[in-house]
């Protein structure tokens, strides 16, 4: 990729202006990681209170990992991500592709429709959802999280792969079609490999996203599928807690891995 | 690779006409939507005009009684103050993230690339992690309170949080990065030619500023205040967390309606109003958007 030679960012009398800009994103940052950056430095505070460092410690680490309530929120957590994210990318993808594909009569309306889950307001999500469950008699529980979950989280699978399918070949199938294949075997020897990165990147998004509700979930779950987020909520509410300094240092390094990943895999995907 | 563009020709003309088996394969996207995000709604806006018997029950008639005790002037408060705050929340964001969003979009690509990871990590960070981080600062016996008590500055710890301006500070932190993105991608598409023609015509920076970056970067600030005004004013972690009972807004009350009063057909009237207040803000801005974007 031919690198574009800086440009002049500003006429020279502006210089004053680009200056002030770059401190105003320097201070902004600031703000963004400072609370961030506490709450790992005191992950490792053996003291209680915050206000005192006394010595490095990884007692809150240890303390995490005995916590029976937050384990288990933690296991029910991953099942759930991990269920929502497999019905997400299938969802996701073979909607995306179709819709790709085909001219389907109301596409625009179903592309509407796709696009309600992401900007709806996660409480409204929840309490609309609750009624269905209630009213059609469903017990609430995983199914019902899982539910709730894949309904927000497989609208941006969708969108990660329609935007990497605008940027695919035509012939690509075609060829595929010649060659003999039927739709089915080209969708999944020719298409499928040529969006993994698409895919991947969607999955990453739905499994995270789904790690981290809390809005919905709280709506629809049962005392038995306490989430992770659930019960940091409940543990936040009582006051501070070193415990959940050293459990956001986790949640906070799994971020990181995602963002960098998620960063790697668009640089192997040219638009 | 000569042969593809006859393949392409050759195709037939309806191949992108589905047939049975395409919809078929459709359907379970489709009807996932109609089943859990239509249907739920539609029952809602039926809940709304339904009555709660005295166990938190829900009778079947037909009544106007929930819409009447939202416009009581105990509810009217809350809504006007959760869009006050929100409102504010969104003012401080374009604030403090436009000019972010302006310097990454100007950065060199390497520069740029760089910024924008040192955005996308809070931004996928959960918002419950960030606010928690607020409240190890805040808390009476929290970070500010205890630095400022051991440089003498103050005699007893101050009562940071469970405030107004606690609240706020939870919602810009939480909602700040989803600014910047949408910003950031209006002003990456900016043409510098129109800013060096604006200068050229004699325009200093205020008033290239002004008349030509800001209207044409219209559509992010449209779409950021849509993913920040919207959710604040239905969030209510955050004014839990960090404002206590004190400072209910209108999820607040949503919340409780659902799970601890039981009156489900008055919060499902409270949540049609959040919902129209929400396809409001939708129109208003998507019309704003296009005719700057124009």
């Amino acid at each position: 990729m031919p690198v574009p030679a800086p440009r002049p960012l500003l006429p020279s009398g502006l210089k004053l202006l680009n200056w002030f800009l770059a401190g105003w994103t320097t201070l902004v940052f600031i703000f963004l990681y400072v609370p961030i950056a506490v709450l790992i430095v005191y992950s490792f505070n053996s003291s209680r209170l915050n206000i005192v460092w006394e010595e490095f410690t990884l007692t809150w680490y240890g303390k995490l990992l005995e916590n029976k309530p937050l384990i288990l929120a933690a296991k029910n957590s991953l099942v759930i991500a991990g269920a929502s994210t497999v019905l997400s990318v299938i969802l996701g993808t073979v909607g995306a592709w179709l819709l790709h594909r085909y001219r389907f009569r109301m596409a625009r309306g179903i592309q509407t429709l796709v696009a309600i889950p992401m900007v709806m307001p996660e409480i409204l999500m929840g309490i609309s959802l609750l009624i269905l469950f209630a009213t059609a008699g469903m017990r609430l529980g995983f199914t019902t999280v899982i539910i709730g979950h894949v309904t927000f989280c497989f609208p941006f699978v969708l969108v990660a792969v329609q935007a990497r399918l605008q940027g695919l070949d035509p012939a690509l199938e075609e060829a595929a079609l010649d060659l003999g294949a039927t739709p089915l075997k080209a969708f999944w020897f020719v298409i499928v490999p040529s969006l993994r990165p698409a895919i991947i990147a969607g999955a990453l998004m739905a499994f995270t996203l789904s790690m981290d509700e809390l809005i919905v979930t709280f709506f629809i779950r049962s005392a038995a599928s306490v989430t992770l987020p659930i019960q940091v909520y409940g543990l936040a509410r009582v006051g501070l807690n070193p415990m959940l300094n050293a459990l956001s240092a986790i949640f906070l390094l799994a971020t990181v891995a995602f963002v960098l990943f998620s960063a790697y895999l668009k640089k192997l995907s040219p638009r | 690779m000569s042969a593809v563009p006859a393949a392409t020709e050759l195709a037939p003309t309806d191949s992108r006409r589905p047939g049975w088996r395409a919809w078929a394969l459709l359907a379970p996207m489709v009807l996932w939507l109609l089943a859990f995000v239509v249907v739920p709604t539609a029952i809602l806006l039926v809940y709304s005009f339904c009555e709660r018997d005295e166990v938190g029950g829900v009778i079947f008639t037909f009544t106007w009684e929930n819409y009447h005790r939202v416009f009581d002037p105990v509810y009217l408060r809350i809504f006007v103050r959760s869009v006050y705050y929100a409102g504010l929340t969104t003012v401080i964001c374009v604030v403090l993230g436009y000019p972010v969003a302006y310097y990454i979009a100007r950065a060199s690509v390497e520069r740029r690339n760089q910024l924008l990871l040192l955005v996308m990590v809070p931004f996928w960070t959960s918002f419950l992690i960030r606010t928690y981080a607020w409240i190890t600062i805040l808390k009476q016996d929290g970070l500010l309170n205890g630095l400022l008590l051991s440089m003498n500055f103050i005699t007893e710890p101050l009562g940071l949080l469970y405030t107004p301006t606690a609240v706020v500070i939870g919602l810009v932190y939480a909602y700040l990065p989803f600014m910047i993105l949408p910003i950031y991608g209006s002003a990456e598409k900016l043409d510098n030619s129109l800013i060096e023609a604006a200068h050229d015509l004699g325009a200093g920076p205020v008033r290239a500023f002004s008349s030509v970056i800001v209207p044409l970067t219209m559509p992010g600030i449209a779409a950021g205040t849509l993913l920040v005004f919207v959710p604040a004013i239905g969030m209510f972690a955050i004014t839990d967390l960090m404002g206590g009972a004190k400072v209910p807004m209108i999820g607040n009350v949503i919340q409780n309606q659902f799970l601890q009063a039981r009156d489900w057909p008055f919060g499902a009237a409270l949540g049609v109003i959040f919902m129209l207040m929400f396809a409001l803000t939708y129109v208003i801005l998507q019309s704003r958007g296009a005719r700057h974007a124009t």
